[in-house]
């Protein structure tokens, strides 16, 4: 069994984060981690190959820094890595991140794509349906669990309305959620490992150069910050803040 | 003028989904407000009254008998065959996970421009036009899009008002989808929403509770809160991992965002991940034991003190007020 897992480059949540007017964001202001979302998509597949034969592939889209995240998955146990990265997929938006990442998973060959269900800086949550609707295969997203089996996987899917127990023949693309498993962390011995492992770096022209044309695009006018949030009123309860409180709200017409 | 489409969320116990009227309302304000369906063959019938009160003009009824057994392929192939019948270059559908999912595969298929959780949508110049609210509210963004047709999810509860209700003409065609390349639905569990209290996403006023409250039975403070305000129970990531909550309350980065009239967080540090999904709120109260709690930087009324003492109090006296 192949497995790719995608992972994404994002701006650490612990730290302020910043775009530029243009809507893009500003690299240099804040420091790059991988999402969280993604090392427990990775572990996904890990805990799946530690009793199964499996071969697994760590995949991102992003610029020459990115490869600090895919040295993290090799150091975490995935046997390879492919960066795509070109100066024309800098601010690319859904259409094209999804029809390049699509082409770098034919590329690379899979049974299953394993994604986190969306990333904690765009919060989109749509590329691993999109990747799935380029290969032509099925999708099954926001699992909380999930079972992999040679032909097939399954799982249950997180929903606003409740949970739906789902499958799919493989090959295929899933998405997990933050409840899905517990990332493990890489040891010592995966780290140095991790230096002699392949990691391949492909351009679009190693792809298909034709996947971005004729695609619609969402293009962003204007990114405008809103001012911060101040403190207001801080009280110590000394017996009565919770009726002061209530004469807060009341004055505020909140109650 | 033109059509706008609006892919209308039906359960699988033919509930016609929340969003469907925020949806039409948006749809309404760009053109032709058309509610699009996939139903069992028959079954469309029964939804097109309800569509017509919030808003459908046309309704737009898919018939496959495989609507409840393979996942958004059946509303990917509805708003295929819809757009172009009705030659729409427009469709909203809501940012749930089911809406995301069909927008998503939508979108490549038409090579359409895709724009996620918009918190507006309007025209402008002959343009359709999107307002994002990203990293938890700290930034506004607009976007356009260049191509032919534009799909918007929209967030839940970010649309307020309704179309005018109309008595919809209907237009029903039968599809085929490809199984092959769909994922199956083996079983669906609907939430039990056995309280009657708001919903979190669109709630005016939402009461959320953190670590602080200690265990899921001490918990039941953060919901007598709430039911004495008429308000929505939210819960930190903390709470939701410690068992005292179900996750579908979490508020926050990877959670539920929210910007209802007043938040209330209760034992709740204010780590920047719950802030992102709260910090819009128009009034933010916070009582905390710790005095150095983040949650007092962003809070307009903030307490130091014990929710197990300051929550009681501040129950007894909003009865005093209301009664
Ligand atoms: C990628 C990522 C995504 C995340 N997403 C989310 C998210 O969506 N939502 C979210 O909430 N968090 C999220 N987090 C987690 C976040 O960082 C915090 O860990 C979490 O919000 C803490 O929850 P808490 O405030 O309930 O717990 P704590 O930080 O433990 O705070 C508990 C508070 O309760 C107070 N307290 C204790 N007892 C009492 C009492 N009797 N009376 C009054 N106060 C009391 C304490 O002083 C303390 O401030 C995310 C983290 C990461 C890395």
């Amino acid at each position: 069994m192949k497995i790719v897992v995608l992972v994404k480059q994002v701006p650490d949540t612990w730290g302020d984060r910043t775009l530029t007017s243009s809507g893009v964001l500003d690299r240099q202001a804040s420091e790059s981690v991988i999402d969280e979302i993604n090392e427990r998509a990775l572990e996904v597949a890990l805990s799946y190959q530690d009793s199964n034969d499996a071969e697994i592939v760590a995949l991102t889209m992003g610029p020459a820094s990115a490869t600090d995240v895919l040295r993290k998955c090799l150091a975490m146990g995935a046997d390879s890595a492919v960066h795509v990265v070109d100066d024309a997929l800098a601010g690319s938006d859904l259409g094209w991140t999804s029809a390049a990442i699509a082409a770098a998973i034919s590329k690379a060959g899979y049974d299953l794509v394993i994604a986190g269900n969306e990333s904690t800086d765009g919060r989109g949550g749509v590329i691993p349906a999109m990747v799935a609707e380029h290969l032509g295969v099925p999708h099954l997203t926001f699992l909380t669990s999930v079972e992999i089996s040679p032909e097939r996987i399954s799982g249950e899917r997180d929903t606003e309305n409740g949970t739906v127990s789902v499958h799919a023949a493989l090959p295929a693309v899933i998405s997990v959620t933050e409840r899905s498993a517990e990332p493990r962390f890489p040891s010592f011995k995966g780290i140095m490992r991790a230096k002699k492992k392949p990691l391949d770096v492909l351009t679009i022209a190693d792809l298909d150069p034709d996947i971005l044309s004729g695609m619609g695009r969402s293009v962003v006018l204007t990114a405008t910050q809103r001012p911060a949030r101040s403190a207001g009123t801080k009280v110590v309860d000394e017996g009565n803040a919770g009726n002061q409180l209530a004469e807060f709200l009341a004055a505020e017409h909140l109650i | 003028m033109s059509n706008v489409l609006v892919l209308a969320e039906v359960s699988n116990t033919g509930q016609i989904r929340n969003s469907a009227g925020m949806l039409l309302a948006a749809a309404s304000s760009l053109g032709t407000p058309v509610a699009v369906v996939a139903a069992a063959p028959g079954a469309g019938a029964a939804l097109v009254e309800p569509l017509g009160a919030l808003g459908a003009q046309l309704v737009y009824v898919a018939e496959t008998d495989q609507v409840d057994v393979l996942l958004s392929s059946p509303q990917v192939e509805a708003l295929v065959a819809a757009a172009h019948a009705l030659t729409a270059s427009t469709i909203l559908l809501a940012n749930s996970a089911d809406g995301r999912d069909v927008a998503a595969r939508l979108a490549v298929r038409l090579t359409a421009g895709l724009a996620i959780d918009a918190i507006g949508v309007r025209e402008e110049n002959g343009r359709i036009v999107a307002t994002h609210s990203v990293f938890g509210g700290s930034y506004t963004v607009e976007s356009a899009f260049d191509g032919e047709v534009a799909i918007v999810t929209v967030r839940q509860g970010a649309i307020e008002g309704k179309a005018d209700a109309a008595i919809p003409t209907v237009t029903t065609e039968s599809i085929s989808v490809d199984a092959a390349s769909s994922g199956v639905i083996d079983a669906v569990h609907e939430a039990v929403t056995a309280t009657d209290r708001p919903e979190l996403r669109a709630a005016t006023t939402v009461v959320s509770g953190g670590r602080g409250l200690g265990s899921a039975e001490k918990f039941v403070l953060v919901e007598h809160l709430a039911d004495a305000l008429g308000a929505a129970v939210g819960a930190s990531r903390a709470a939701v991992d410690a068992g005292y909550v179900d996750h579908a309350l979490q508020v926050g980065q990877t959670g539920v965002t929210v910007a209802p009239q007043l938040y209330i967080a209760l034992g709740i540090s204010g780590a920047i991940q719950h802030r992102a999904g709260m910090q819009t709120a128009k009034t933010i109260v916070a009582i905390n034991k710790d005095a150095d709690a983040p949650i007092f930087d962003i809070a307009d009324f903030g307490i130091v003190g014990d929710v197990f003492t300051v929550v009681p109090q501040l129950i007894e006296a909003i009865g005093k007020r209301t009664s």
